[in-house]
């Protein structure tokens, strides 16, 4: 049976960014991966690297993702040259749009939340100053304001997935599409996991980066990370010639033109990744308020992809205290913290020393533990 | 390239020119058939392109038809006198709120 020094259970935008830094730093790593039917949350990924929204009553994960910001511009000329394509990161500035004075003053609300948890880039921008970020753009009426954070971006999280894939391989890593996993025991000093085809690997250490999947197998290791699903619909028009010169919340104009319209928030706990006409007509409705051209673009395309969610919707980061060497890192940022995770958490997974902020985002919150437990390094 | 099995019963424009064409086949399968075989321009490279699947799901035989920009030739059924041209590059979008 092969051996790793890690295995990673999940070939998502998590497990292959943590994967990859992995193998970088000399690792011999495996990314286990359902393949090409699994409910991947990359796939459904809006494509923004953002931090102007995350962190409101949790600020490690606000300076957890300014840390992977901060990283970001690294990331992106590594995984652009090994996708052989640009990932088009454009950290270009992001907006949250306000279409009447009611949502821009919970939007100021919001900013202000922010700025008093440390995240000091955002701000409220009106009308005018809008106008003046972006000239010539075809806003409509009805935008008041938005909230603006100049260190925000966009990049391509498809081609950035394919990046990350080619650097596992090149590291030496090794991708094992197939089937789920579905036992995993300690044998001799290592983990042996056990897949649905009857195949096994043997790893000394395991990341459970599993996406919707992630509280059955954690559970396998002795971590208890509640997960569940919630759908998010988007929408891709034709290419369109250059109208939206900075990405927002919801609105996008890719590198190729595209114009991207999300998302919706739907927590049914339902496993499955159906579209509905009326959510896209809404979303495509708001988009139009925002840029009333828009009313004469084609749509290409609506699917949809379930997000992993906590209970608290922060990530959750742990090693197991009953299975050493075993972790679990689930987002549904998985583009924006891509830099965390190719990078500090890697040398967590292989160091068994895990980063400050991370450890402040341990799944023991949700066991109703007034204090979190921060799992030692062994 | 390719040959007619069935004869054609009228004509369209297609960049000012007069092409043979049948009523009721998709605008590919006339442009084919009479020999043209880059539709358009991409968006992204510039590169001249043609129809692929001719089912409606690849997007690469786009033109301009009917004054409509990005339409997908193997969707849009001939009519006598269709007037379509090449679809160069991308498209822009009416100034105005009330286009469509």
């Amino acid at each position: 049976m092969e051996r790793y020094d890690v295995a990673v259970i999940g070939g998502g935008m998590v497990g292959t960014a943590i994967g990859y830094g992995c193998a970088e730093r000399g690792a011999r790593v495996a990314v286990l991966d359902e393949g090409d039917v699994a409910l991947r949350a990359s796939r459904g990924n809006f494509g923004l690297v953002w931090g102007q929204s995350k962190g409101d009553g949790m600020p490690a994960y606000g300076a957890w993702t300014r840390l992977s910001i901060a990283l970001w511009p690294a990331l992106a000329e590594r995984a652009s040259a090994l996708a052989g394509k640009d990932v088009q990161y454009r950290p270009v500035g992001g907006l949250t749009f306000c279409l009447d004075e009611a949502e821009l003053e919970a939007r100021r609300a919001f900013v202000h939340r922010r700025h008093n948890q440390g995240h000091n880039t955002v701000r409220i921008v009106d009308r005018r100053e809008l106008e003046q970020l972006m000239l010539g753009c075809p806003l409509g009426p009805e935008v008041v304001g938005a909230s603006y954070d100049p260190t925000d971006g966009h990049v391509d999280p498809l081609t950035l997935l394919r990046g990350l894939h080619a650097g596992l391989r090149r590291a030496g890593g090794t991708h094992l599409p197939g089937a789920p996993v579905v036992a995993i025991d300690a044998a001799g000093g290592a983990y042996r996991i056990a897949r649905a085809d009857g195949s096994a690997v043997e790893a000394r250490r395991i990341v459970v980066a599993a996406g919707v999947a992630t509280t059955h197998i954690a559970a396998m290791v002795g971590l208890d990370v509640p997960v569940r699903p919630v759908r998010g619909q988007n929408i891709v028009t034709e290419r369109l010639a250059p109208i939206l010169p900075m990405p927002a919340s919801a609105i996008r104009q890719t590198g190729d033109g595209t114009i991207q319209i999300g998302v919706t928030s739907e927590d049914d706990g339902v496993l499955e990744t159906p579209t509905t006409t009326a959510a896209l007509a809404k979303m495509a409705a708001r988009a139009i308020r925002v840029l009333p051209p828009l009313a004469a673009a084609r749509m290409v395309r609506g699917w949809a992809a379930l997000r992993p969610m906590t209970p608290d919707g922060f990530p959750a980061y742990a090693e197991s205290a009953t299975h050493p060497g075993c972790f679990v890192a689930v987002c549904h940022s998985g583009v924006t913290l891509a830099a965390v995770h190719a990078g500090p958490m890697a040398e967590a997974v292989l160091s068994g020393i895990m980063p400050e902020l991370a450890a402040e985002l341990h799944p023991a919150r949700f066991a109703g533990n007034p204090e979190i437990t921060r799992v030692q390094a062994h | 390239m390719f040959r007619r099995t069935e004869p054609t019963d009228c004509t369209i424009l297609w960049d000012g020119q007069e092409l043979p064409a049948r009523s009721g086949e998709s605008l590919a399968a006339a442009l084919l058939a009479a020999g043209v075989l880059a539709f358009r321009e991409t968006a992204v490279s510039g590169a001249a392109r043609g129809p692929l699947c001719l089912m409606g799901a690849c997007f690469d035989c786009l033109v301009e038809a009917d004054g409509k920009p990005n339409v997908q030739a193997c969707m849009v059924p001939v009519t006598p006198g269709l007037v379509a041209a090449p679809q160069h590059g991308v498209r822009g979008l009416p100034e105005t709120e009330d286009a469509a």
